[in-house]
């Protein structure tokens, strides 16, 4: 009856782990499409973790959601705060990097052409 | 309030945080052990109902009332996102060009999508039985429907999304929980009471009330999902902002603050 039971702890334990890690790597990247991918990865652990405690239902919702459209819709915010305005005139106009901010100095536009 | 002030703040408010969080995980039961007071209630009543599984017991029979707040909530923020990111006077529509795909990523996304619907309308189906249900069955009709925009563009996704539909399966889901809800007092018995036949236990048609909320529900968070989305891919692909954003030279300048 031991050996099953500290295999199981032993899964716990490694999820837990990961979770911690993923979630610390997730805290400190700054960019934030890379950061959506830990993100993503961060949802994956948690969604092992939530399986190894016997949570299925748990573990689907986290996947489905923690790992596929929390990330989605952050890329995808990325992407417009990012894109430049159609008929973009000479660079360094517009708030091409830092999206509504605006408060860029001229000529720091180089930024906006990340898509 | 200065940085020094906010991090003092902080650091004053994790540790109490921490504290007292620590006292009062030592008032739980064990982790793991065979005792679960809540546990063998639930269990217990979810065999009554004739439903296997236990979650969705819970989820849609003894807390359906839960529930249909949780899905109240998540009507609610689709339709605020739908109203905050329509598009604005000052914006233009325009169409996305089509990019090549390579072969690979094409071949992926066709082959996956219908596999995809396919779980995750199983998944729905099979909610009262098996681990999943409308809520996680939903996310993955969704997110699969997007594979067609992976896979080729986004003109292919317009094809295969009619939004308008989908948004109105979305209002239809959410009222068929609320609507579902009544056959209890129709029954003379409480609001979203299990009043319907139960069935034959591990069967398909079992658990009264549960395989047809667990339906709402799927049918719910799939639109929902697919018109959040869409909200999200609309600005992010088709909606162009005007040049001088923000300068004060844009005639609906009174949306520029909610971004």
């Amino acid at each position: 009856m031991s050996t099953p039971t500290a295999a199981s702890d032993f899964l716990v334990a490694a999820a837990l782990v990961l979770v911690v890690a993923a979630a610390t790597a997730a805290a400190l990247t700054r960019d934030p499409v890379r950061q959506s991918v830990v993100l993503s990865a961060l949802g994956f652990c948690l969604a092992l973790l939530f399986l190894v405690v016997q949570a299925p239902d748990v573990a689907l919702s986290q996947l489905a959601v923690g790992s596929a459209i929390t990330p989605l819709l952050v890329l995808l915010t990325v992407r417009k705060v990012r894109r430049r305005p159609r008929d973009d005139g000479p660079a360094g106009e517009g708030p091409a990097g830092e999206g509504p901010a605006a408060a860029d100095p001229p000529g720091s536009g180089g930024r906006g052409s990340r898509r | 309030m200065s940085r020094r002030v906010r991090t003092t703040a902080f650091w004053l408010a994790a540790a109490a945080f921490a504290v007292i969080f620590t006292l009062a995980c030592t008032g739980l039961p064990h982790f793991g052990t065979t005792l679960h007071p809540y546990g063998s209630r639930a269990v217990a009543a979810s065999v009554r109902q004739h439903t296997a599984n236990v979650v969705s017991s819970v989820n849609f029979d003894q807390r359906a009332l839960d529930t249909l707040g949780e899905e109240s909530i998540l009507f609610g923020a689709v339709l605020g996102s739908v109203v905050l990111l329509r598009r604005a006077r000052d914006e233009d529509r325009a169409a996305p060009q089509p990019r090549p795909v390579l072969p690979s990523t094409l071949l992926l996304g066709a082959g996956l999508l219908p596999v995809t619907v396919l779980v995750g309308g199983y998944v729905v189906a099979h909610g009262q039985l098996s681990p999943g249900g409308g809520f996680q069955g939903g996310v993955m009709l969704a997110t699969g429907l997007h594979l067609a925009y992976v896979a080729a563009d986004y003109r292919v996704l317009r094809r295969v999304r009619p939004l308008a539909v989908f948004a109105a399966l979305d209002a239809v889901g959410a009222g068929a929980f609320t609507a579902l809800g009544f056959a209890g007092l129709v029954a003379g018995a409480a609001y979203l009471e299990n009043v319907l036949p139960l069935g034959t236990f591990n069967q398909l048609a079992s658990g009264g009330l549960v395989p047809l909320v667990n339906a709402a529900v799927g049918v719910e968070v799939a639109s929902g999902v697919i018109v959040l989305v869409a909200q999200f891919l609309d600005q992010a692909v088709e909606i162009d902002e005007p040049r001088h954003h923000g300068a004060g030279a844009g005639a609906g300048g009174g949306k520029d603050g909610d971004r």
